[in-house]
């Protein structure tokens, strides 16, 4: 690969973990004054940041990668959906709080795995905001862990909800594992394996179902396409609130 | 209050008083009180509402019913006994000039 040839293909690859990141923070932002608590409102939305804040960084990057000048604002407000290439698991619907908890289990699982991975990439940009993310990131499975186990494990009603949450999100995590980066970038160090994150992915997921009494979902069908810009019927709705601000007033501060 | 599924009101989480210690060295200080279900997600309610700017390194919390307090009807008794006992402090030594850090 070329030099530009590979800055446009990083480009790509960090603009993917950026999109997961915000849209996973939007989703979370939605449970603002929602939540079952207000200690667990202040839960979230401290997740929710965290997300943010990488997303940031991410897009930031990206945008310095691409070399066309667009910043994070720009990526972030002024893409339309087909531009986007978050995974489909983290746009989906909140749901009940079981859903969004089952939902951010295998998201931050995931990301624990994956910032882990990165953390020592060749690339010194990326290992660098990996390095810092993996211990949010490791706080936020450990939440999700704690809700996903006590829902799990408690009341019949509960476990009946937190058993359905599972199976309306598992299906997605499938597309967490699909190559998100080309051969070359993998081989230079630059990105993570993907494929290879599943296997510690699963291993410790099935640790916390297993003390929630709850069995992996039977997979009927394998959603995919958000890395290519394909998005479920949620997205639209979702990007419409978070970007009508800034497309009504262009460049609007506080 | 937390409503179950039926509408009807759940029982309330337990409140739970938090003690925070700011560095290594210092002694845990008490920083508020909030409500969980368990000691575990009372430390990690803890963790996010107390700690969100780096404020602390430790963290302790306690049931809030494990709590005896002292009533504030009995201050007089428990507390003004000490008010005229100013020999209780460390006030009536000569300290030797060799003597540093004191």
């Amino acid at each position: 690969m070329s030099g530009t040839a590979l800055d446009s293909a990083v480009a790509c690859y960090v603009l993917a973990l950026g999109d997961d990141a915000l849209v996973c923070a939007q989703r979370l932002c939605e449970w603002a004054t929602r939540a079952p608590a207000i200690e667990e409102d202040v839960a979230l939305m401290n997740i929710a940041l965290d997300l943010l804040g990488q997303a940031r960084s991410l897009l930031a990057y990206a945008g310095e990668l691409e070399g066309s000048g667009r910043r994070e604002d720009e990526l972030a407000y002024l893409r339309d959906e087909r531009d986007f290439r978050n995974c489909q698991l983290v746009e989906l619907d909140n749901g009940d709080f079981a859903t969004t908890m089952a939902r951010q289990l295998l998201f931050s699982a995931y990301q624990f795995e994956l910032y882990g991975a990165l953390s020592s990439s060749t690339d010194e940009r990326l290992s660098g905001v990996a390095a810092k993310a993996v211990k949010e990131v490791a706080y936020h499975r450990e939440h999700a862990a704690g809700w996903v186990v006590r829902l799990g494990d408690g009341t019949r009603e509960s476990h009946a909800r937190m058993a359905a949450a599972l199976g309306t999100v598992w299906p997605f995590a499938g597309e967490l594992f699909e190559p998100a980066a080309p051969a070359e970038l993998v081989a230079a160090g630059v990105a993570a394996e993907a494929p290879s994150l599943q296997g510690p992915w699963l291993s410790w997921v099935t640790s916390i179902l297993s003390a929630a009494t709850l069995d992996i979902p039977t997979v009927t069908w394998a959603p995919s396409g958000g890395r290519h810009g394909l998005h479920t019927e949620a997205f639209g709705y979702l990007l419409a609130e978070m970007q009508h601000l800034h497309r009504s007033y262009p460049g609007a501060t506080w | 209050m937390p409503l179950s599924p039926d509408g009807s009101a759940a029982a309330p989480w337990p409140l739970w008083e938090v003690f925070v210690r700011p560095k290594r060295g210092l002694s845990h200080t008490h920083a508020g009180s909030l409500h969980a279900p368990d000691a575990t997600i009372a430390l990690q309610n803890a963790r996010d509402l107390f700690t969100r700017r780096q404020e602390g390194v430790s963290i302790w919390v306690v049931p809030s019913a494990q709590i005896t307090a002292s009533s504030p009807d009995e201050k007089d008794a428990f507390f003004d006994p000490a008010g005229d006992k100013v020999y209780r402090h460390p006030t009536f030594y000569e300290i030797p000039d060799e003597a540093e850090h004191l």
